[in-house]
Formats: structure tokens, C-alpha cells, sequence
């Protein structure tokens, strides 16, 4: 059974380490002691940490934390990154004003 | 690996996971399986948050008053984790006399039953919410309707009943449930072979393939929907907001996005490979809505869209049922996009089944041989 599958997978205690403190998402303020717990908490997936945290939530979408968090959840799980499916993508790519967005169609007689 | 527990449950979303947390408090053991890599990545975590009471089905709503009076406001406490729950009223919004129409309709029937919903006129609208548009002429509004964070409450319902020792495997697809002597006994996925005295299956419309491995079938479709979320804003206003035509939905959330669903009109028709991609008109559609509604949103950014899947069954509200031809199974599917808000009672009233006990309230409504032909 992979990794991830098994969540009665034994991690172990979870150890404090020096470095928990450091902020790996920086939109949402998500520290790496933060992402080692909630593995501990029993979320095995990116997905699931990013709901339980909100890593990856913010304006950047995880561009520049998603690799790191990968990481993290990977050595708490003593497995390789690759098993670690990333979270998905979602569009639009770049924030949009609603305004804006709403512009895919004008409005007019095929809208009420 | 253990394969073998008192009660298997099929299906990992807010459900399966309430069931299992509720059944581990009365020191039954449990498994639980789900086909995606994920806890809760179905319905349970894109749903729009919603825990109203108004518009729900007459044979639904005392679901929804029980959870609210007495579940939902000590959720957070009981779980350990802040699931945002705000009991702060729902506004079900109108701009015709049609929706009135269909606000005071729905109205009537809630307030029947004994739910504290009343119909309101645009000027009251803007007093409890002075971010809509002068289109809104009027409202149905219900005080302890309210709204909550689906992912951490599937979540949440997940870390505690795995604490308390439930067992949970994911990446896990069951194939078949099969009878032993005449009773539901094992589980059967594409790598194992699970047994329980008792079998849940709540999984969506998925569940609809699983039970005709024992010749059940309960009437449902699949439906793709979808929803935004923006950027944090200021805080504007706390009622979750509906409308009469159903256009949009949503509410802010603690963080300060706005979450908001709602449809196209074509989700019933859309092109569906199967995954839970968003349609590219659905978004825009959705942002044209609000704004009608709500215009100081429109300089608000759009982060993010999703989709998700909600089966909707035949006539509107879910199947909750023992199986008479198949002792042992308990069949939970058919939510119609409402599961969320009902999901804490419902957790119970599983476990009860399960646990051979009496349920809290009476589920005859709710049976799975309900369903009859137009004539």
C-alpha cells in the first residue's frame, strides 16, 4: 500500500525541530512546524494540506511555496517527494476582477 | 493492515467521516474507504458551506433544525478544530414578483413545520445587509440559518475520528459489495477484501454502481457544478446569501474571500470526461450574478474555481436506508448539493443504524424503496 494510502501509518512522535518557526507559504502565513503537524494530524495529501492550512490558497496559488511543502510533507512521511501528487491547478491562472471576468460574455439579449 | 472491523463505511467525504467519528464514540471499531487519493475531495470539500435550514424539502427540514439546535453549535468544541460556523441568517433574495412568488412558497412550508423563516421587503433586505443592490424588492429571512468551512469540518470530523483509532485507507476503489448467507459482508476493491458486520456505503452517485453489485439502485444523476472564491476582503457581512432562482449562492468567509456557487443552466448538459473541470462560461456567468446583486464585489479578484460533482436523486433529497433485501448494508447517498449543512445528524443517525439502536428522529421519509413511477 503506498504512503499515503495508510492512515494508520505509525510517524512516529511529533519532534519540535529549530526551524519550525520559518514561514514556507508566505500568502497565507504558514509556517513549517505548522505543515509537520497537520501530517501528524493525518493529512498525507498536498490536497489535504492545503484545506486544513491554506498553504498554496493565497494570491500566488502555491507558485512559490508548492515544491517546499512537497518536501516537508514528504520527510514527515519518510517518503520520496515523487509519491506526492501536487495539488491541482485551478483557473483562472492570475487573479481576475470580477468585473472583468464576467466580460467573457456582454451582456445583452441572450442574457437577462 | 487490518482488514477486517465492525462496520466498513464506503466513502470518505463529510458523511462517512461524521459516521465513523460518531461510531468510534460508542466504541465500535471501523473502517473506512475511499477510491480518491484524498479524504473529503468530493462534494464534502467544494461544496459552498451552507448550513440553512430555509428551502430545504418539509421531509428534510427537522434534519436540518436538529443540527442546527443542537450540533452545529458545539461542532468546533467537540472536534478541536475552529469549523467557522456562523449562525448569523440566511437571506434567500428576490428582484421579481415570480421570486417572491417562490420565496413565500417555500416559506410557508418551512414555517409549517415550526422554522423561524419570515418574508421581508427591500428596505429591510439593506438593513441587514447594506451591500445589495436596489434590484433586490425582497427576501425570505431566516435568523438561525448560518454557514460554515466544509474543508475543515469534513477534515476535522476525519482527525478526530481517526484519534480515536477509526482506520482509514485511501486510494481503496470497492468493486462489489458481496452477501455472505444471505447478509452484506465484504467489501471488495481492485487490491483487498475488507469484512464488517455492517456496511455503509456512502459515496455519492458512486454509490449507485456499488449497490447494484447487490441489485439496489436508487434513481440519481451526476451533476457537475462549480464555484469561485476571491481574494480577502474587508469585512462586509456575515448572512449566508441565496437567491429565489438559485442563480448564485455564498457567504464571506473568516478568512475574508467570498465563496459563491452557482450554475450556468447547462450543468445537466455540459460535456463531463469524468473529472471535475471547470467549464470556462460558468465562472463569468456566476460573476455576473453577484454583481447584479452585490455591485460593490465587482472590483473584488477572482483567485480560484472549482467543480464538483452532486448527486441529485430523483426526488430531491437523499436516501438514508437500511436495505431490507440486503441485511447489514446502510445506504447514505443522494444529498442533491444539501449534505453539508445535515451532515453532523446524519453522522448520528448512520452510527445509530449501524449500532442496531433506535435514531434520534424518524427516517421513513428517507427509505430507499420510496420511489414510485409518475402513474
Amino acid at each position: 500500500m503506498s504512503t499515503i494510502h495508510d492512515r494508520t501509518k505509525d510517524l512516529g512522535p511529533y519532534v519540535p525541530q529549530p526551524d519550525d518557526d520559518m514561514l514556507i507559504c508566505r500568502c497565507e502565513e504558514v509556517t513549517k512546524g505548522e505543515i509537520r503537524k497537520a501530517v501528524h494530524d493525518g493529512m498525507f495529501t498536498i490536497a489535504e494540506i492545503r484545506r486544513y492550512l491554506r498553504t498554496g490558497m493565497g494570491l500566488c496559488q502555491g507558485q512559490t511555496c508548492a515544491k517546499l511543502v512537497k518536501r516537508i510533507v514528504a520527510q514527515e512521511l519518510h517518503c520520496s517527494p515523487d509519491e506526492l501528487e501536487p495539488a491541482g491547478s485551478r483557473a483562472p491562472m492570475r487573479p481576475i476582477e470580477m468585473r472583468v471576468f464576467a466580460n467573457e460574455a456582454k451582456e445583452g439579449a441572450e442574457h437577462e | 493492515m487490518s482488514n477486517q472491523a465492525e462496520v466498513i463505511i464506503i466513502g470518505g467525504g463529510i458523511i462517512g467521516c461524521a459516521t465513523a467519528y460518531e461510531l468510534a464514540k460508542k466504541k465500535i471499531s471501523v473502517i473506512v474507504l475511499d477510491k480518491d487519493d484524498s479524504v473529503g475531495n468530493g462534494g464534502s470539500s467544494r461544496n459552498g458551506g451552507g448550513v440553512r435550514q430555509s428551502g430545504r424539502d418539509p421531509r428534510e427540514l427537522p434534519l436540518a433544525m436538529y443540527a442546527v439546535e443542537h450540533l452545529w453549535p458545539n461542532l468546533s468544541e467537540e472536534l478541536g478544530i475552529n469549523v467557522e460556523y456562523h449562525k448569523e441568517g440566511n437571506l434567500r433574495l428576490g428582484k421579481t414578483e415570480r421570486h417572491l412568488e417562490i420565496l413565500q412558497g417555500l416559506t410557508d412550508r418551512a414555517t409549517a413545520l415550526g422554522l423561524d423563516v419570515k418574508m421581508i421587503d427591500g428596505k429591510e433586505v439593506r438593513e441587514i445587509n447594506p451591500y445589495l443592490s436596489d434590484e433586490v424588492i425582497g427576501a425570505s429571512w431566516c435568523p438561525t440559518d448560518g454557514h460554515a468551512n466544509p474543508l475543515l469540518a469534513t477534515l476535522g470530523y476525519y482527525r478526530q475520528a481517526r484519534a480515536l483509532g477509526v482506520k482509514f485507507y485511501t486510494g481503496e476503489e470497492v468493486v462489489a459489495v458481496k452477501k455472505i448467507k444471505g447478509v452484506a459482508r465484504q467489501v471488495i476493491t481492485k487490491k483487498n477484501v475488507f469484512e464488517g458486520e455492517k456496511i455503509i456505503l456512502a459515496s455519492g452517485y458512486e454509490s449507485r454502481a456499488i449497490a447494484a453489485t447487490v441489485g439496489i439502485d436508487v434513481p440519481m444523476s451526476n451533476e457537475l457544478i462549480e464555484a469561485l472564491v476571491t481574494e480577502a476582503e474587508p469585512k462586509m457581512f456575515s448572512q449566508m446569501l441565496g437567491t429565489a432562482d438559485a442563480d448564485f449562492y455564498g457567504h464571506q468567509t473568516d478568512h475574508g474571500s467570498f465563496v459563491f456557487g452557482g450554475a450556468s443552466g447547462f450543468e445537466a448538459k455540459n460535456k463531463d470526461n469524468g473529472k471535475m473541470i471547470t467549464n470556462s462560461i460558468t465562472a463569468p456567468c456566476i460573476c455576473r450574478g453577484i454583481m447584479k446583486y452585490i455591485p460593490k464585489l465587482a472590483d473584488a479578484k477572482i483567485v480560484r474555481t472549482w467543480a464538483g460533482y452532486e448527486d441529485v436523486c430523483a426526488d430531491g433529497i437523499p436516501v438514508i436506508s437500511e436495505i431490507d433485501e440486503v441485511p447489514g448494508l446502510i445506504l447514505a447517498c443522494g444529498f442533491t448539493g444539501h449534505g453539508f449543512g445535515i451532515s453532523p445528524i446524519v453522522g448520528q443517525l448512520l452510527a445509530q443504524m449501524a449500532a442496531g439502536e433506535k435514531t434520534t428522529l424518524d427516517m421513513k421519509e428517507f427509505r430507499y424503496d420510496r420511489f414510485r413511477a409518475v402513474i
